[in-house]
C-alpha cells in the first residue's frame, strides 16, 4: 500500500530525474520538432526561408527513387541485424557459458577496444584488406582463385555495418546470457533435453529481451549509418543517410533532407517499439 | 609592539607585491603577445588553398594566419556563405562560374582591375571571365584553372581508347567507371558526347537534354561507385576504378606523381575548365591585406605554389607564373603541358575549341539536373 508521500511528488526522486528530462528535451525533443518544422520550410536563393507548405513532403514522396532508396536501406539494415545476431551468437555463448569469468572480463573488454578508435578510420582500413589488390585478394590468388570485386558492393557496406555493430551486439548477448538462470539450464537437462534443444527452448527465450535490445542496436545503427554504405558500398545505390547528404549538398535542400530524416525517425521508432513490445511480450 | 606590526606590514607589502606582479605577469606577457599576434584572415575555398604549401611565405612576410573554411562545391559555398553574417568570410575562392550568383547576392565587394597583372594574363579571355565583370566593375580575378575529361588507368585503357568519351562503354570496364559525384561535371561531359559543344554543354533545350539524361543512363551498368574527394583518390589509386567521368589532372596529376598508371586526357569531343577565382567578402574589415593576398597568388611566386598545390594542381592563369613554373620544376610543366609548343597546353587547346567552361545550366534549373542525378544514382 502506498503511502501520501509515494503518491504525491517525489522532490528527491524528481531532483535525480531533471537532468536526464532536460537532456532529452533540449537534444532530443527540441531538435526532433525543429526537424519536422523544417520540413515545412522553403530554401530560396540557398537561404532557408520559415514557411509552412506541404511542398517538400510532396516532392520527396512523389520521387521513385525515393522508395527505392527507402526500401534499399531497410533491407540491407534488416540483412546486417540478422547477420549480427546470427555471428554473434555463437560467440557470446560461448562467453556467456563456456570460459571462465577472468576470460569473459577480457573478452568484453577487447570487444570494446575497437570503439576507441574511428570507426571512420577502420572503414577505410578495410580498403586495404578488401581492394582487389588487396590482403584477401592476394591470398587468394595464391590458390588460383579470385580477383573478386568486394568493395563498391553491397558486400562490401555489409562488413562496414559489422565493424559498426558486431562487437556491441556481442557484448549485448553476452551480458544478457550470462544473466541466464543456470538452474534452469540444468532443469532442462536433467529432464532429458540435449544441447539444441536447450538453447532453443530455454537459453533463447529466457535471455530474450536481451537479444531482440541487441539486435534492435544493429538496426538502428546500421539504418543511419553513412560510413559504410558510402565508403565501402560505393554510394550504388544509395541509401537514405547518403540521400540526406545529396540533398542538403545540392540546393542547399535542408528542408527536404529533413522530410527524409522524419521518415527515417517514424521508421526506426515503429521498429523499436514493436521490438521492445515484442521483447516483454507474455506468451 | 610598533617594531613587530611594521615588520608585519613591510613583510605584508613584500609577499602581496609579489603576488600581485605574479599575478599580473599572464596580463602583461598577453598584452606583449597580444601586439605580437598574426591577423587572422578567414577564407572560404575548396580544399588545400589555406594549406601551409600555399599560404606558408605569405602568412610569413604579412605577420597574418588564415583560417579556412572548406567546401566542396559551389551549391556548398552559396550556403555557407547564405547563413554566414556579412564580414564572416574575408576571402572566397569561387568556382567561376558561381562569381555572378555571389555579386547578384551581394555577397563581394569590388575591385580595382589596375592591381591586377591582367597584361600578363595568357588568354584575353581570363581577363573579362563571365560573370567577373558587372557594369564595367570588376567583382572577381581567376587565379587558376584546369581540364576535366577522361581519367583512365593505362594498364586497362589505352590513350587512344581515352580520346573519346565512349571508352566509358567499354565492355572490359563494366562496373570499373566511376563518377565523382557532383552532377556538373559528370552530364557536361555526357552533353559534350552528345555533341552538344555550341554555343555550349550546358546550355541545351529540352529534347537534347533529355538526350543526356538517356545517354547517361545507358552508362549506368558500367558504373562502379559515385565517390568524394577522398574516395576519388582511392578508388583509382587501388584500381577499383579504371576509368573516371567528371574529372581531371587535378585528381590524376597527383596520383601521377606517387607512380600510379593513371592519366587524365582531353578526349576528342572536348573537355570542361573549371576555373577558381578569388573574391574579397562583403564587409571584410581586412580587404587591404586580402586584396594584397589575391595579388600575391597572382605574382610568379603565388602561381608556382599554386600550380603545384599539394590537394590538386591547377595551371597558371599568367606568363609570369608558366615562366616561374618552368624555372621552378620544368617536368611538371612538362607533364602539365605548360611549356611553348606541347601538344597538351591548356592555352592551346582553348584555342582550337576544344575547351567548354563549366557552368551552371542555361535552360534548366540546378534542381532538375540535381534531381536527374539522384534518379541516375538509384538506378
Amino acid at each position: 500500500m502506498k503511502t501520501g508521500a509515494q503518491k504525491g511528488l517525489d522532490g528527491y526522486a524528481l531532483t535525480w530525474r531533471l537532468p536526464v528530462i532536460f537532456w532529452q528535451l533540449f537534444f532530443f525533443v527540441g531538435p526532433l520538432l525543429f526537424t519536422i518544422a523544417m520540413t515545412f520550410f522553403l530554401v530560396k536563393n540557398y537561404r532557408m526561408t520559415e514557411a509552412f507548405e506541404m511542398k517538400n513532403w510532396v516532392k520527396m514522396m512523389g520521387k521513385g527513387y525515393f522508395w527505392d532508396s527507402y526500401f534499399l536501406t531497410v533491407g540491407l539494415a534488416s540483412l546486417s541485424t540478422v547477420t549480427a545476431t546470427c555471428l554473434a551468437f555463437p560467440a557470446a555463448y560461448t562467453l556467456a557459458f563456456k570460459v571462465s569469468d577472468n576470460a569473459r572480463r577480457w573478452a568484453v573488454f577487447f570487444l570494446i577496444i575497437p570503439f576507441f578508435t574511428s570507426y571512420l578510420v577502420r572503414t577505410f582500413s578495410w580498403y586495404v584488406i578488401l581492394a582487389e589488390s588487396g590482403v584477401i585478394n592476394n591470398m587468394l590468388s595464391w590458390i588460383g582463385f579470385g580477383p573478386y570485386t568486394m568493395l563498391n558492393t553491397k558486400f562490401g557496406t555489409m562488413v562496414g555495418y559489422m565493424t559498426l555493430t558486431l562487437p556491441l551486439v556481442v557484448i549485448l548477448q553476452t551480458l544478457s546470457l550470462a544473466n541466464v538462470d543456470r538452474r534452469l539450464i540444468e532443469a532442462a537437462q536433467n529432464l532429458g533435453a540435449n544441447g539444441i534443444w536447450t538453447i532453443v527452448k530455454v537459453i533463447i527465450p529466457s535471455a530474450k529481451v536481451g537479444l531482440i535490445i541487441g539486435a534492435v542496436f544493429c538496426f538502428i545503427l546500421s539504418f543511419g549509418d553513412f560510413v559504410a554504405p558510402y565508403y565501402l558500398g560505393g554510394s550504388k545505390p544509395p541509401t537514405l543517410p547518403i540521400m540526406i547528404i545529396d540533398t542538403t549538398k545540392s540546393g542547399q535542400q535542408w528542408p527536404r533532407a529533413a522530410v527524409v530524416a522524419v521518415v527515417m525517425m517514424v521508421t526506426l521508432m515503429v521498429v523499436a517499439f514493436a521490438s521492445i513490445k515484442f521483447a516483454y511480450r507474455k506468451k | 609592539m610598533t617594531e613587530q606590526t611594521d615588520l608585519l606590514r613591510r613583510k605584508f607589502i613584500k609577499q602581496s607585491t609579489i603576488v600581485s606582479s605574479a599575478l599580473a605577469m599572464p596580463m602583461i606577457l598577453t598584452t606583449n603577445k597580444a601586439s605580437a599576434d598574426p591577423v587572422e584572415i578567414n577564407m572560404l575555398a575548396w580544399y588545400g588553398h589555406g594549406e601551409p604549401d600555399v599560404v606558408s611565405a605569405f602568412e610569413a612576410e604579412n605577420n597574418v594566419k588564415f583560417k579556412p573554411k572548406y567546401y566542396a562545391g559551389g551549391d556548398n559555398m552559396m550556403a555557407l556563405i547564405a547563413q554566414s553574417p556579412p564580414g564572416t568570410y574575408d576571402i572566397i575562392l569561387s568556382d567561376g562560374e558561381f562569381v555572378q550568383q555571389l555579386n547578384e547576392a551581394g555577397y563581394i565587394e569590388e575591385l580595382n582591375a589596375d592591381d591586377y597583372p591582367f597584361d600578363d594574363f595568357l588568354f584575353e579571355d581570363f581577363t573579362k571571365f563571365p560573370g567577373h565583370w558587372k557594369d564595367g566593375k570588376l567583382f572577381s580575378t581567376m587565379v587558376r584553372f584546369g581540364h576535366l575529361g577522361v581519367s583512365y588507368n593505362k594498364n586497362h585503357v589505352t590513350a587512344e581508347e581515352a580520346m573519346s568519351y565512349q571508352c566509358f562503354w567499354k565492355p572490359e570496364l563494366l562496373g570499373k567507371v566511376g563518377h565523382f559525384d557532383w552532377h556538373l561535371p559528370s552530364l557536361g561531359m555526357m552533353s559534350l558526347y552528345n555533341g552538344n559543344a555550341k554555343p555550349s554543354p550546358f546550355d541545351i533545350d529540352g529534347s537534347a537534354w533529355d538526350k543526356v539524361q538517356e545517354t547517361t543512363m545507358s552508362l549506368r551498368p558500367q558504373v562502379g561507385g559515385f565517390f568524394d574527394y577522398g574516395g576519388t583518390f582511392n578508388s583509382l589509386k587501388n584500381g577499383e576504378m579504371l576509368a573516371m567521368c567528371g574529372i581531371g589532372d587535378w585528381i590524376t596529376g597527383v596520383l601521377e606523381k606517387d607512380g600510379a598508371p593513371v592519366a587524365s586526357v582531353v578526349p576528342k569531343e572536348g573537355g570542361i575548365q573549371w576555373t577558381e577565382s578569388y573574391c574579397i567578402g562583403k564587409g571584410s574589415e581586412k580587404a587591404a591585406l586580402v586584396n594584397k593576398f589575391i595579388q600575391y597568388m597572382l605574382s610568379p611566386a603565388g602561381q608556382v605554389r599554386s600550380a603545384q598545390m599539394a590537394a590538386y594542381p591547377g595551371f597558371c592563369v599568367t606568363q609570369g607564373g608558366v615562366s616561374a613554373l618552368q624555372a621552378a620544376n620544368m617536368v611538371e610543366a612538362e607533364r602539365t603541358g605548360q611549356v611553348e609548343g606541347a601538344v597538351n597546353n591548356p592555352i592551346r587547346l582553348i584555342e582550337e575549341g576544344r575547351i567548354h567552361y563549366r557552368d551552371i545550366p542555361q535552360q534548366q534549373s540546378l534542381e532538375d539536373w540535381n534531381d536527374f542525378w539522384s534518379e541516375y544514382k538509384n538506378a
